[in-house]
């Protein structure tokens, strides 16, 4: 996955200034960065929720496609989990995972619904298939969200925040479940302010302030030295909570 | 008193109109309405556009008007009609920018991080609106959906200068020909509107608790 030259305004708000950026297959990279510095923005670009000004994207070698079928085509290859998990409110716990392969890759029912219940074993929820979104947890409402981005068999994952929402003891729950699927070989970009897990299972760190990526290094180099006078300024911040 | 039961088929002959012209009408701005709320939310801006002028347009517009613009309007490009085709056609257009504002209400109730998350599996913005959005957003569109029908209901009786035989023309027949009971058949005619309000009420009342007790 490649980002060359990538800007983005919210009408007079420069949110993305020229990021370059590449993911290798199967490499970890997570993006920390004070509020407001266009992390998000960065991972809504990148499977298109919000389009570009200037600079391309290209996944898997190919750039982005307009609006239409090609897009929906490559939503379905860079899997998304939110920061408020977005499950269908609707659907039950299965049908929330099964409902993209079935509608969006033509999945038969019968093995939609059996690979969707090996995933939900998958990320430790097997028991509550059956059950509602609002009767789940959050940290289980946002294993079930992993768990119906897998169905679709992305190649890179996208998380924005993901345990930025949960109890603290609902955080560790979710954090094993990337942790391993990292282990797997998966390709993931994630916004997260959770050190332990950029320690453990991250490849690289992005940090980006006002836009802009300012530093890249592995983990142990970011957190131990960072260069930037705003990464270090940054880290004493949030370390001293 | 007696010329009300002497014509109890004139009354019904006027008001099954009434009841069809309705009926009909509203399957028409039903589905148009939802295209319209459809284009109001829709990633294409003209559309976007479109539907939002449609709106403002239809809305800020008398139904007289409306029903002047259909009726002798169409025909000047060769659309030629019955009147009561006109009539539906004339209500339909009208109704459905009503019914657009109802459903995209009701669109706008559904949190629209599931539509994202809906985009971000893959789906079409048409899949996202029928499969996620819509079926979540009908329990709240139903309640104003209801006072749109009853508006329609007794919106019909403009068809009635338009040379349709409808309920409060057969009101109007009857009082011409019977000036000294005028008050019973206006009470009549009255009392049939208020039954007919009643009954789509209690019809939208059942539907209403079915789709809230499926949630
Ligand atoms: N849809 C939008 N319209 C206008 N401005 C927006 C929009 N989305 C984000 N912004 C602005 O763009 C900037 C970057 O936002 P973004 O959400 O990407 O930051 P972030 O790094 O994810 O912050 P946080 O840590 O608070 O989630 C912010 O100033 C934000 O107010
Ligand atoms: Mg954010």
């Amino acid at each position: 996955m490649v980002l060359e030259g990538v800007n983005k305004h919210f009408g007079t708000l420069h949110v993305l200034k020229d990021v370059d950026l590449s993911v290798a297959r199967g490499e970890v990279v997570v993006v920390i960065g004070p509020s407001g510095s266009g992390k998000s923005t960065l991972c809504r670009t990148i499977n298109r929720l919000e389009t570009i000004d200037a600079g391309s994207i290209s996944v898997d070698g190919k750039p982005l496609p307009a609006e239409g079928k090609d897009l929906a085509a490559l939503r379905a290859k860079v899997g998304m989990v939110f920061q408020s998990f977005n499950l269908f409110a609707h659907k039950t716990v299965l049908e929330n995972v099964t409902l993209g392969p079935v509608k969006v890759k033509g999945v038969k029912k019968a093995d939609a619904d059996k690979r969707g219940r090996e995933l939900l074993d998958r990320v430790g929820i097997a028991s509550q298939a059956d059950k509602y979104p609002a009767q789940l947890s959050g940290g289980q409402q946002q294993r079930v969200a992993i768990a119906r981005s897998l169905a679709m068999d992305p190649m890179v994952m996208l998380f924005d925040e993901p345990t930025s929402a949960l109890d603290p003891e609902m955080i560790n729950e979710v954090l094993d479940v990337m942790t391993a699927l990292a282990k797997e070989g998966m390709t993931m970009v994630v916004v997260t302010h959770e050190m332990g897990f950029a320690r453990r299972a991250a490849d690289r760190v992005v940090f980006m302030d006002d836009g802009r990526i300012v530093e890249q290094a592995t983990p142990e180099q970011f957190f131990s030295h960072p260069e930037s006078d705003r990464a270090k300024d940054f880290l004493s911040k949030i370390l001293t909570h | 008193m007696d010329a009300v039961l002497d014509n109890l088929d004139v009354f019904a002959e006027g008001f099954t109109r009434t009841v069809t012209l309705t009926l009909l009408a509203a399957v028409g701005a039903l589905l148009l309405g939802t295209l319209i709320a459809a284009m109001r939310v829709s990633p294409v801006p003209p559309l976007r556009w479109a539907g939002t002028a449609y709106v403002q347009l239809v809305r800020n517009t008398p139904l007289t008007v409306v029903f002047f613009l259909v009726v002798f309007g169409l025909p000047e490009v060769d659309v030629i009609l019955s009147f009561f085709q006109f009539a539906v056609l004339a209500l339909s257009l009208y109704t459905a920018a009503f019914v657009a504002e109802a459903v995209r209400s009701g669109i706008l109730s559904v949190p629209s991080g599931q539509a994202e998350a809906s985009r971000a599996v893959g789906m079409t913005f048409g899949q996202t609106l029928r499969l996620v959005v819509l079926p979540q957003a009908f329990a709240n569109i139903v309640p104003p959906l209801a006072s749109v029908f009853i508006a329609l209901l007794k919106n019909t009786s403009i068809a009635g200068a338009f040379f349709i035989f409808e309920g409060t023309q057969s009101m109007a027949r009857l009082i011409n020909a019977n000036g000294d009971q005028a008050i019973a058949i206006l009470a009549a005619a009255a009392l049939a509107y208020l039954g007919l309000s009643l009954i789509s009420s209690a019809l939208f009342g059942l539907l209403e608790r079915r789709v809230t007790v499926s949630r």
